[in-house]
């Protein structure tokens, strides 16, 4: 991929006293429990490579402890890695010096947090300014970007409300206009939703996805819930126990996923919502029937499928080119495997 | 055994040389940088005389007035405030007036010495932890070490005055506002402080924008507790002479005046009261966005 906005190249982090003499140890094999044992070192991230594309949603899944958080803070370096590479448009991070890593930070990229990490001390307004205000930004002109942003999140009327007077999922779009309000390109998110119940925690999705749609940022999206990351995610990682075991779009994952712990992730979910006609498509050059596109839903294509003569449909790309056919039987039996 | 039943002590001959040198070494030291010292300390006896005179000097309605303004914008209460005037009424009543203002200014300036030693100090140590291992124990002997012990040295450098009262005073009282600077700092929610690195925020902006800011409510139990010190100091002070309520109630001791010595006491024990009240309520109120109510 030539156009990957961030590049992570075999990444290495362990905690520790002395954790580069455990690198060798690490790279030879060593496992995130010997080394606890043996060492006592732990091992945040083994081998990491990913690239993530721009003005796109990635999505990194894991269970707890999985390093998750750990690899997000690698991309804006608050975390230095113990071994690898990170590029952001082609720049070595690792090689910035203070000053210039401030303006990454300032200017490139945005954090939003799992627990808000809002300053207690200031009004939602000034919440939602801080960025522009640490990058000198004149008050004038951030007070009237910080009342752009609250709106945008929804929470005009609050401006004058400290963070403590506000709900979680108020105070989530308080993160969430903070980190927009700088305008930058790259928005790591670390399980922003998780700490909001599950009703809230949709709407934010809906914001999100809505805003995506008109600022086509890169997002780093962290979630340990899968519904989350297939609604959200254009391309989707699963790390465990600190290593990258499968990375592709939501349909590789759920229908071909690379081991049994995956499988088990993927196992409850509705399958009619993920699953497109494309990865069905078997070649039917003949074909002259009724077509649906490529990227129709399971979960919709079956009701026109059990209609369609021969319980049969064609499947055509953006372009109208036809990639094959679909039937019935091969949907259902997509949806139980 | 004949060793165990007394401490084999260094001979008395011995000690005795081994305070004289000390004493001695002490005593060149003071002589050769005595002067310089004083000197030094020269701007600070200046401006703790101008500020003594200057409260004299003002006409006591404008003193009640500032009294009564003061406690206002910092308790926001009609109770304080008329209390803390009334309280200076009766001081004024009961003839105490001019050794109050002379409490006053040494308090206040000794305060403000002590904040603006105390607060960097303290937020050096919260930066390091190599200078909190070193800084601590420093602070616990100045706590703990009994003041006669160590308005001896400051007497031998500076002799008799108001500026080694004032740093006698200082010496006593700063621990408080260095320990909790450095406290509220390090309290500071680790979390906030990743969101402000995550913005590039400079060390700088960090420590003005967030850190103090969020440490302020313990800053301000520190100045508190800061004050209160320096008021319990008052009466020692006035041995190496300090003006003000302390002078009374030394003269009450030697002389068995019950009530002369009560009087400036309960003196000393309302101005504590007042500037407890209107301090504490003021840290309160710089807290109250921690609360989940109120609009404002
Ligand atoms: N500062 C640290 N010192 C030592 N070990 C750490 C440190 N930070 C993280 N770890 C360890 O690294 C591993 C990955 O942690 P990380 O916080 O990245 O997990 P996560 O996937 O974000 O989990 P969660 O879903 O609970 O947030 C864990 O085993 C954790 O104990
Ligand atoms: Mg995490």
């Amino acid at each position: 991929m030539t156009d990957a906005k961030i590049r992570i190249k075999n990444l290495y982090k362990i905690f520790g006293k002395s954790p580069a003499k455990m690198l060798p140890l690490v790279k030879e094999g060593m496992t995130k429990t010997e080394l606890l044992e043996k060492h006592n070192h732990v091992l945040g991230i083994q081998n990491v490579s990913l690239d993530i594309p721009e003005k796109r949603i990635q999505v990194v899944m894991g269970l707890s402890g999985s390093g998750k958080s750990t690899l997000i803070r690698h991309i804006n370096r608050l975390i230095e890695p113990t071994g690898g590479e990170i590029l952001i448009d082609g720049e070595d991070i690792l090689a910035m010096d203070d000053k210039r890593l401030r303006q990454l930070r300032r200017t490139k990229t945005a954090m939003v947090f799992q627990k808000f990490g809002l300053l207690p001390h200031r009004k939602v307004k000034e919440n939602v300014a801080y960025g522009l205000e640490i990058q000198g930004v004149e008050p004038v002109k951030c007070a009237e970007r910080a009342q752009y942003w609250i709106e945008r999140v929804g929470l005009g009327g609050y401006e004058d409300h400290y963070p403590g007077q506000l709900s979680g999922g108020m105070q989530q779009r308080v993160g969430l206009a903070r980190a927009l309000a700088t305008d930058p390109e790259v928005l790591l998110m670390d399980e922003a939703f998780s700490a909001l119940d599950p009703l809230i925690r949709f709407d934010m999705q809906s914001i999100l996805l809505e805003l995506q749609q008109e600022l086509h940022k890169t997002i780093v999206f962290i979630t340990h819930d899968l519904d989350e990351a297939l609604r959200l995610g254009d391309n989707i990682a699963i790390l465990r126990d600190g290593a990258m075991i499968q990375q592709g779009d939501a349909q590789e994952i759920v229908l071909r996923p690379a081991d049994d712990y995956i499988a088990d992730f993927t196992k409850d979910i509705n399958r009619g919502k993920v699953i497109q006609l494309r990865s069905l498509a078997t070649p039917n050059t003949g074909y002259q029937g009724e077509t649906l596109s490529a990227g129709t839903k399971l979960e919709d294509a079956l009701p026109i499928l059990a209609q369609a003569p021969e319980q049969t449909i064609g499947v055509t790309q953006a372009s109208g080119t036809l990639i094959g056919t679909v039937t019935l039987r091969d949907a259902i039996s997509a949806l139980r495997s | 055994m004949e060793v165990f039943e007394e401490f084999p002590a260094l001979g008395r001959k011995t000690l005795s040389t081994m305070k004289k040198v000390i004493d001695e070494a002490f005593k060149g030291f003071s002589r050769e940088y005595g002067q310089a010292l004083e000197d030094f300390f020269d701007p600070l006896l200046r401006f703790l005389v101008w500020f003594e005179k200057l409260l004299l000097a003002t006409p006591w309605p404008i003193i009640l007035l500032i009294v009564g303004v003061l406690a206002w914008l910092g308790s926001r209460s009609w109770k304080i405030s008329l209390g803390s005037v009334l309280a200076f009424v009766a001081i004024g009543i009961l003839g105490m007036w001019e050794d109050t203002m002379a409490t006053l200014a040494i308090i206040s300036v000794s305060t403000f010495l002590c904040i603006l030693l105390g607060i960097p100090i303290g937020i050096f140590m919260a930066r390091s932890d190599r200078a909190q291992s070193l800084i601590t124990p420093v602070l616990d002997v100045m706590q703990t070490i009994p003041s006669f012990v160590y308005l001896i040295p400051v007497v031998m450098l500076l002799g008799i005055g108001k500026v080694p009262g004032l740093i006698a005073v200082c010496i006593y009282a700063i621990p408080p506002i260095v320990r909790l600077t450095n406290l509220g700092i390090r309290l500071v929610d680790k979390e906030v402080l990743e969101a402000a690195d995550a913005f590039g925020a400079s060390p700088r902006q960090k420590l003005i924008g967030v850190q103090v800011p969020l440490a302020l409510p313990n800053i301000f139990a520190g100045i508190n507790q800061t004050i209160m010190m320096a008021l319990s100091m008052v009466v020692i002070a006035s041995m190496i002479g300090v003006k003000g309520l302390g002078v009374p109630v030394l003269r009450a001791i030697s002389n068995q005046y019950l009530a002369l010595g009560l009087m400036n006491g309960l003196a000393i024990v309302a101005l504590a009261i007042i500037f407890d009240r209107v301090s504490q309520s003021y840290g309160k109120r710089l807290q109250a966005y921690r609360k989940g109510h109120g609009h404002d």
